[in-house]
Formats: structure tokens, sequence, C-alpha cells
């Protein structure tokens, strides 16, 4: 009876640790396979983020948005060098641990993946860099911000999103236009963390701001009361947490509960509907900031975040605009070289120029992201109010003015109709004469764009 | 001076924790010599259907305060059930065989586990609702909230509670017998069997409590949680003397202390050459120091009186 109870005992267990790796492995299903009329030729992408542990829920967002550009690369119905062309997502889970992010870049290499988004964070992004790199394989980050990874000198390794140096001068000059005087930086030790926090502090030091207090914490943490009654000690007005929204919900929640009145800033790992879960009230009238523009200032924004919600229903997180961007980036990439060889199409990610759902894209020589705007959100309600974009290229400031110009013309154009259809004849007139002075406004808007791109 | 005072109060609130869920630890070990390494996952199932029992409450319009007890009594039932099933799947068919084997299920039963949450829960923090208002105390420059008192209080009431049971009822007794000799203990006529079955639902029970606790807390759920919690209240345990109640409680509240002090002071004390991420070498360089001087740890010794 003993032997038989244990027997079934293990079977149940491992039954659930079968279907906890099935479960973990295996990717939202790609759409059905096309009748074959041409051949056929799998491209398989490895995508890598934390699928378990602290930041699951944001690897879990990097993936749908790998599932969903799959989806419609494979709708698409592609043809790349005679061959019909079929994506393949190979996702694999690095836990946000470097270890672990070497242990599946190998694993990926070994596979033949043809190309590889990921990973999520700087942590792992960088010690996998080199593989990828020693095997000739192209690798696209959503969002690893870290300025090392793009400066190895490896010409595999790409971004689609603005580095720390450029969020960290932003958010140091944010905080001086808030009128703080002393600053605590809390980094949580990790690759992106810890590069945030010191572009931060270099940041906010050349603009005459003072350091009162560094401290640390790690990536796994929930109790902050110790390093955050430390900082009380020391005064500050503004505290800055280089660090990912799981730690920082209970952070901006500890603060309030240790009566501390400093405001509270962070990077793009906080900027996140969970934050805001997490942190409740605590985390109303706080900032952060994002790279690149809000999605609903982008042509294709709204569009991406319809079709998101529809597929998966749950709200985007934070990076699943970017890893659609990556993904689309190596498809447009191969279209180009019309091969799916890493070695054939690698060049010609360096030439991309396309318009991405998170904007424009086009890498410098070192694979990062040209431009880069960053934009500074408030938290308020549940909701990321947009604050300003600040930074990045003259060029895609010049575009977002281009763009409110074309909505003053919609925009008149469309109290034009109304009017007309009102009172007649003279308002057509009226109409017409306010469609005249949108495309004025069009006209000084593409000449502002001119003058800005001159001045660059 | 002020901030001194407040981190004793972090330190305590955060110790209280550690010593309630290192006594399941203490526990199972003076019983069965087992470290129960699925321990820590049993305090995170029972945060986690807290949440889901008193979130659905609270949507279904019943007071706070009673949804927050009938979370706490859900938590109470699934945790001890999963305790003894624990003991009843990994631990029983396996007792006589060498050490290491129940240790190596322990750990499968704690990946099990946590897969099993993060397929009912999903990925997602999950935020838990306030069950105490938000009423937030000043005295002596230090803050401290209605939750952090309860949480203190709380963990005094259920640890007196166990002492009691321990040294005052006839299943303490046996409990007690059978640490010392599970073969002489037998032949008196305890029911082994019954015993450490006891052991691991007492252990578990406590371990919801403790899990309700940090919930309310930190206000933040994981699927993960358990596996660093678990890891602080084996090392609370280790430091008191494992196998040992007042050990582990004395251990719990330590741990939590020389964190906090450790966090606040440790920059200072060497002149920034070492900061606060520094804080958890801070507590293990303790624990090795005290293990040196006392191998079996603080209270240790008393190995004849173990429960």
């Amino acid at each position: 009876m003993q032997a038989k109870l244990s027997v079934v005992a293990l079977s149940v267990a491992a039954a659930f640790a079968l279907s906890a790796c099935g479960k973990k492995e295996e990717p939202a299903p790609v759409a059905a396979p096309a009748p074959i009329a041409t051949p056929e030729v799998v491209v398989k992408l490895g995508h890598v983020a934390p699928m378990t542990g602290p930041q699951a829920h944001l690897g879990k967002d990097n993936e749908s948005g790998a599932v969903l550009a799959i989806e419609e690369l494979n709708s698409q119905g592609l043809e790349i060098g005679g061959a019909k062309v079929k994506f393949e997502l190979m996702s694999e889970d690095d836990q946000a641990d470097p270890k672990q992010g070497t242990i599946v870049a190998q694993k990926l290499v070994d596979a033949k993946v043809n190309g590889v988004i990921g990973h999520l964070n700087s942590g792992t992004t960088i010690p996998a860099s080199k593989l990828y790199f020693d095997a000739g394989l192209p690798q696209v980050s959503p969002s690893a911000t870290n300025p090392k990874y793009t400066q190895q000198g490896f010409n595999t390794a790409f971004r689609v999103m603005a580095n720390d140096i450029q969020q960290g001068k932003v958010l140091g000059e944010f905080a001086v236009q808030q009128g703080v005087k002393t600053v605590a930086i809390i980094d949580d030790r990790t690759a992106y963390g810890q590069g945030l926090a010191d572009e931060f502090r270099k940041s906010a030091e050349a603009a005459g701001l003072k350091v009162v207090a560094n401290e640390y914490t790690n990536d796994k943490a929930t109790d902050f009361k110790a390093i955050l009654t430390k900082i009380k000690s020391k005064k500050a007005d503004l505290v800055f947490y280089g660090g990912m929204d799981a730690q920082g919900g209970p952070l901006v929640k500890q603060m309030k509960d240790l009566g501390i009145k400093a405001k509270f800033l962070g990077g793009d790992g906080v900027c996140t509907p969970e934050f805001m879960k997490l942190g409740g009230p605590a985390a109303d009238g706080e900032y952060c900031s994002l790279p690149g523009m809000p999605l609903d200032q982008l042509a294709k924004g709204p569009e991406f975040k319809q079709k998101f919600n529809a597929k998966f229903g749950y709200e985007i997180q934070l990076y699943a605009p970017n890893v659609y961007d990556a993904v689309m980036v190596v498809a447009d990439s191969m279209k180009r070289a019309n091969s799916v060889e890493p070695a054939k199409y690698l060049p010609e990610i360096g030439k991309t120029s396309m318009e991405g759902v998170s904007g424009k894209i086009e890498f410098d020589e070192f694979g990062d992201l040209k431009g880069g705007a960053i934009t500074i959100y408030q938290y308020q309600g549940g909701t990321l109010n947009y604050v300003a974009t600040l930074g990045g290229s003259p060029v895609a400031a010049a575009v977002a003015e281009v763009k409110d110009a074309a909505q003053a013309v919609a925009g008149a154009a469309e109290a034009a109709g109304t009017a007309a259809a009102a009172a007649g004849a003279d308002a057509v007139k009226a109409g017409t004469e306010a469609v005249k002075a949108g495309a004025e406004a069009v006209k000084a808007g593409a000449e502002a764009a001119k003058a800005a791109a001159e001045k660059k | 001076m002020d901030i001194f005072f407040q981190q004793v109060i972090n330190g305590l609130v955060q110790g209280s924790i550690y010593a309630l869920v290192a006594l399941g630890y203490t526990m199972v070990y003076g019983i069965m010599g087992l470290i129960n390494f699925a321990h820590g996952e049993v305090v995170m199932i029972g945060t986690l259907v807290a949440i889901a029992v008193t979130s659905s409450l609270i949507g279904a319009g019943v007071p706070v305060a009673v949804a927050g007890l009938g979370g706490l009594a859900a938590a109470l039932l699934v945790c001890m059930a999963l305790g003894w099933s624990l003991e009843r799947v990994a631990y029983r068919p396996l007792r006589g065989s060498p050490r290491l084997t129940p240790l190596i299920t322990a750990i499968g039963m704690s990946i099990i586990l946590q897969n099993l949450a993060m397929i009912i829960w999903g990925r997602n923090y999950l935020t838990f609702p306030p069950l105490l208002p938000k009423i937030n105390y000043e005295f002596a420059g230090a803050h401290f909230t209605l939750v952090q008192v309860a949480i203190v209080l709380i963990s005094a009431a259920a640890m007196s509670g166990l002492v009691f049971l321990v040294y005052r009822t006839r299943l303490g007794m046996a409990m007690r017998a059978t640490a010392q000799n599970p073969a002489v203990a037998s032949l008196m006529g305890v029911n082994i069997n019954r015993v450490i079955a006891a052991a691991f639902v007492v252990g578990s029970a406590l371990a919801a409590v403790a899990g309700v606790m940090v919930g309310s807390y930190y206000e933040i759920a994981h699927y993960q949680m358990g596996f660093m919690l678990g890891l602080k209240a084996f090392t609370a345990a280790v430091l008191g003397g494992i196998g040992n109640l007042a050990g582990a409680m004395a251990g719990g509240v330590l741990l939590g202390l020389i964190e906090a002090l450790g966090a606040g002071y440790i920059g200072d004390l060497s002149g920034g050459f070492l900061g606060s991420h520094y804080q958890d070498i801070f507590a293990f360089i303790v624990l090795i120091v005290v293990l040196m001087f006392k191998p079996s740890g603080l209270f240790g010794e008393k190995t004849g009186e173990r429960a």
C-alpha cells in the first residue's frame, strides 16, 4: 500500500512538473499553416525574456508583442528568396538572471535560430550578446537600455529603444525643473538599475543638485523600510529609483508609510500599470519617464493598442510595442536582403529606416536608435498622464510639430464641415478659408521641421 | 535617535514575520530532523488564498473586516490541508530513508507548489486589499502603522499559543516525546504518524497567519514570494538553534533587527566602503560568527526539550 501510494504521488508530481514545463516553454499558438504552393522555409526567431520570477509579467508582455508581430507576418504570406516564409517563435525564459541568460542564449545558438529578439533586461542582454556575436547571429533588444550593450564593438547588437545616457540626462534635467535641491538615489544593482542611476547621478550633479544618499536594494526585495529610514534622516527632496516596477511600487508606498515627504522619480522600469497597481494612491502625483513618444501620439500607436487588447484581453504593460518593432525590423531586413541567412541580412539591419509602432527606427553606427526622445509621465489615479517629451533629435520633435499641424487642419476642416451644414454657402467660404489656414499651418510645420533638421 | 528607533521598529515587524515562519521549520526539524524547504511555499499559498477569498468577499459586498477574517480562515484551512498532504505524500513514504532523500523531495515540492501557484494565479503581481484602516502613528519621531502594531501583537499571540500547545497539552507532550525518541514514544502508546502530521498542520497554520500578515503589510503577493522569505526564516531558525521553539522566535526577531540596523548603519560604520546592498551579508556574517562559537545556534543546546 505504502509503495503504491508513493508511486501515485510521484506520478502526480511528475504530471504537475510536466504541465508546468509545458506551459512555460510553449508560446501561444502562431497562425495556421498556409496552403503549400511555393516551397516553404521556416524562419525561427528566438525570443528571450523573464517568463518566471519577479519580472514574469513584463516577460509575458514582451512575448505577446512578439506573438502579435509574427502572426501578422505569417498572415501577409511573405516571400523571401523565392520561397514562402513561415516565421516561428522560439520563446525562452532567462528569469532576468544573467547566468540563465547565457544558458538560453547558447540554446538558441545551438538551435540555429535565424535571429534573436531580446533580451528584456540589460543584465541578461549584455552577457548574452557575446554569444550571439560569436555565432554571427543578429540580436535586436527591445528594452535593454544600458549603454554598454552596444559599446562592445559587436556588429550583431541592436536596440530599438533610447539608451540610459539619454534617459538619465533627461531625468536629471527634469528633477532640476521640479525645484528640488537634494536627491537620494536607490538602485537595484542590476545592469539596468545601476546604469540608469549612474547616468541620473551624473546629470543631476552636473545640474547642481546635491546627492545626499546612495542606497541599494535588489531585484527580488519587498522591504525597503531600512534604506528609506536612512534616506529620511538625510532629508532628500527627491528619491530616484533605478529599477523595476515590482520593487518600485512597494517602495513608493513604504515611503509614504514612513512619512517621507520627498518626491519620487523613476525610469522606464517603473513606468507601468503594474507600478500603479502596487503603489496604489502613494504613486499619485509622482513622475516617471519612458524612452520614445507616447503611443497615442504616434501614427500606428492607437491601432496597435487596440489590436493588442483585442487579441490578448489585457493591457500593454511596457515594452510590447518595442518587441513588435524589433520583430518587424528583422523581417524588414530579411526582405531587403532577400535572404533569411543571418550573415546575409545582418548588414541590412543597420540600414533600417522604417516607421514602427514606437516611432521612427533608424540605427547609428553602434546599433543604437537614432534620435530617441524621452517622455515624462505623471501617475494620476491609475493612469499615466503625458507631461512632456524631452531630448531626442530635433527631427523627432519636428515630426511631432508637423503632426500637430496636421491635426489642426483636420480639426479646422471638421469645424468647417459642421458650419457648412448649418449655415450654407457663406459658411463654405469660411470653411475653405479655414482649410487654407490649416494648409498654412502644415507649411509652417514643414518649415519648422526643415529648420530643426538644419539645426541638427 | 529617532532614526535608530525607526530602524528598530522596522526590524521588529520584519523579525516577527520571520519568527512565525521559522517556527514551522523548527517544529518539523525538532520532531523529524527534516528541513521542510516547501514551508516558504506554504506561506505563499496562504497569502494567495487569502487574497482570492478576501477580494471576492469584498467584491460581493461583505464588510472588509469580515472579508479579512474569511480570507484568514480560508488560508488557515487550505494551508493546514496542504501541510498535511505534503507530509502524507512527500515525506511519510520516505521516512527511514537516508536523510538526503526527503530533503530533495522537499525542494521538489517547493518547485511544484511555485509552478502550481503560477498556473492558478498567473505571473502578475497581486495586490492585497488593505484589511486595516491606514492609521499612521508617530512616536518620538518614528512612524508606524496600525498594520505593523497588529503584526507584532498577532505573532506574539500565535507564538504564545504554540508554546501553550507544546508544553501544556497532551498533544504537545506527545510531540516532545516523539522529538526525544520516536521509537520509545511509540512503545509508550504515542501514535507517531498522528504526531508528525499534527506538527505539519500546526506549522502550516502558523505559515498561513504569517502569509496573511506579509500580504497585508506589503499589500503585494507573487507566486515566488515564498522562496526568499523561507530562506530568511530558515536562517533565523538556524541562528536561534534549529529544533528549538524559543530559538526560532529569538532568531527571527534578531535577524529582522540585524537586517534593518545593518542596512541603516553599515554605510556609516564602514565609512561609505560598504553600502546597504551588503545588508544580507551583514546578516549572514552574524550567523557565521554565532555558529562558530555556538555550532548549534543561540538556544541550540537544549535539544532534550525540542519540540
